[in-house]
């Protein structure tokens, strides 16, 4: 009884909510791997992306919610997704043809490239500050709970439930279609393919008669949806507000370069990786000893690593061990 | 079909007034000390960098002025000397790259390559960057023929593999070219590339020394006793 309701507790507080917010980040740190693996460079402006993407669809829904437009009881914001994909994959072409083709043209060194993308980080968040204002949105509709906390206790009998929410379940299975679907495409098609050859070895596949442009074009396509798909289930899940977008940039990095950058398998890895850790760090383990420690042993104190203020800490410090033990990341990556 | 070629980096010239022809079904080796310029003229060939007078003529056609990618298309398949393969794809994945703008139907392709070198077909799902040096090189050379060139252009194919490895490459060479491909090769073991050359060339300071056929270049005693070490 003891150990159920621990393990409950544990499922409840930490391992749905770091499955979740593992998937957000691995989808986010997908996107980066694949932009750095074909253009070279690390796009701090994925973080904006993924605000701008979450955007569009939070205000197509509030249209269509509007309109009495939904799909009860899944949120009205799937229904809005496609279109947020749209005009994200949107605004990343136009930002490539209007800053870094300029770049690719002069063959600039992936330093310069990677300021640009601070640039247009920075002219992004303002845009969406413009657009949307600095304030929260929470636009979930649609049923709330699969498994409500109270429902899973009166099936049990439990003093502790595992609580499921729709959100959490949603973000789960778009993760899973569209990273079986990405790595399909990666690894089994033509130009997936191409993408990789052309990640591999540039000069071979100008040589292969691979279009570099067309490869690039490909590259932001599927980095402007991943953005769009990540921020969405993120906001979704929690909230939406321009402001962690920026903050999340960190975690996302950290995933992407513990996976080895430009390896897709090792982004899913990472986003896991970081996840887990930051919500394991930053649990209050005191409950969970209460439960399994004998009587009178329970711990004064809090049990917790570090306080959540910290999180982002955590990325830091997974960050650094990695760089210094294994910088090549869990799948070796590029290094250029 | 390259004439007069004059061309370098920065100003500096490192191929003089150079001339390489090579025709169909025959093997062309640039041989020559080091830094005589033998992979500079043959990158100016494939127009990897610009001529600065002379011109190259394929198939009639005057290309002194399109790019690599363009001379791909219209039959000149290239191997460089390094990096040559792609190493997180496997060996059959480096293949169908090299028929990428091929219209014609990949898989009998690919069956052709792969009877020309037995070894790939049996590495076919190894990544190409796990094979031995000698096994990429063939890797490098079946993706290029997977291009379907009828000029094949090599740059030290056998730059760091066994002596035996090197013969079996060579082989194949003959092979490719007994189908009907020009190739022009730039070579370091002089020697035994001349043995299979229908056509050598000596170069010296970007410029030809001598230009005769493989035999004759080995029966030269001025070309043996300063180039191929007595």
């Amino acid at each position: 009884m003891e150990i159920a309701n621990a393990f409950a507790l544990l499922t409840n507080f930490v391992i749905i909510p770091s499955i979740t917010y593992g998937a957000q980040l691995s989808l986010s740190a997908l996107g980066v791997t694949i932009v750095f693996g074909i253009l070279r460079f690390a796009n701090f402006s994925h973080g904006e992306l993924m605000s701008f993407g979450a955007m569009v669809t939070i205000l197509i829904t509030s249209l269509f919610q509007t309109k009495g437009i939904n799909i009860f009881p899944i949120p009205t914001a799937l229904l809005a997704l496609p279109i947020g994909i749209i005009a994200t994959i949107a605004i990343a072409l136009l930002a490539d043809q209007l800053i870094f083709r300029f770049y690719r043209k002069n063959r600039s060194k992936p330093i310069i490239f990677t300021m640009a993308s601070l640039g247009l980080m920075f002219f992004m968040a303002g845009l969406i500050r413009i657009i949307i204002g600095p304030n929260e949105y929470s636009f979930a509709d649609g049923a709330r709970f699969l498994i409500s906390f109270r429902d899973f206790k009166a099936i049990t009998g439990w003093d502790q439930g595992i609580a499921i929410k729709q959100t959490q379940l949603i973000t789960l299975v778009v993760t899973l279609i569209v990273v079986i679907n990405l790595l399909w495409f990666i690894y089994k098609t033509r130009w997936g393919k191409a993408m990789r050859a052309y990640s591999d070895n540039e000069d071979l596949a100008l040589l292969s008669g691979i279009n570099p442009e067309r490869v690039v074009l490909l590259a932001w396509i599927i980095a402007g949806a991943l953005a769009c798909v990540a921020g969405t289930l993120y906001s979704l899940d929690k909230i939406y507000k321009p402001f962690i977008f920026t903050q999340i940039t960190l975690p996302v990095f950290a995933a992407t370069i513990i996976g080895g950058i430009g390896q897709p398998i090792g982004a899913v890895l990472g986003g896991f990786v970081v996840a887990f850790s930051e919500v394991a760090v930053t649990y209050s383990f005191k409950k969970f000893l209460t439960y399994l420690a004998p009587t009178n042993w329970e711990p004064q104190g809090l049990v917790q690593l570090i306080s959540t203020d910290y999180k982002y800490a955590v990325s830091y410090i997974i960050l650094i061990v990695v760089l210094l033990l294994r910088p090549t990341g869990i799948i070796p990556g590029k290094t250029t | 079909m390259a004439t007069g070629m004059t061309c370098g980096y920065g100003g500096t010239y490192i191929v003089n007034d150079c001339a390489l022809w090579v025709n169909k079904g025959e093997i062309a080796v640039i041989v020559g000390p080091n830094g005589a310029g033998k992979s500079t003229a043959m990158k100016a060939v494939f127009g990897m960098l610009n001529l600065c007078s002379g011109s190259v003529v394929f198939n009639g056609d005057d290309i002194t002025h399109l790019a690599p990618q363009e001379r791909v298309r219209i039959g000149m398949g290239f191997v460089p000397q390094n990096r040559n393969v792609f190493v997180s794809l496997s060996v059959e994945e480096n293949l169908e790259m090299g028929a990428f703008i091929s219209d014609s139907n990949v898989s009998t392709l690919k069956e052709q390559v792969f009877e020309l070198f037995p070894i790939l077909a049996e590495k076919r799902n190894q990544l190409a960057g796990n094979l031995s040096g000698g096994q990429r090189q063939q890797v490098a050379v079946a993706r290029a023929l997977m291009t379907q060139p009828r000029l094949l252009m090599l740059d030290e194919p056998t730059a760091g593999v066994s002596p035996i490895v090197m013969d079996e490459l060579f082989d194949r060479i003959v092979e490719i070219a007994l189908t009907g491909v020009a190739v022009i090769m730039v070579e370091q073991n002089a020697r035994q590339a001349l043995e299979i050359a229908d056509q050598g060339f000596v170069l010296v300071q970007g410029s030809n020394r001598f230009i005769d056929s493989g035999k004759l270049l080995l029966a030269n005693e001025e070309v043996r006793r300063s180039f191929l070490g007595g």
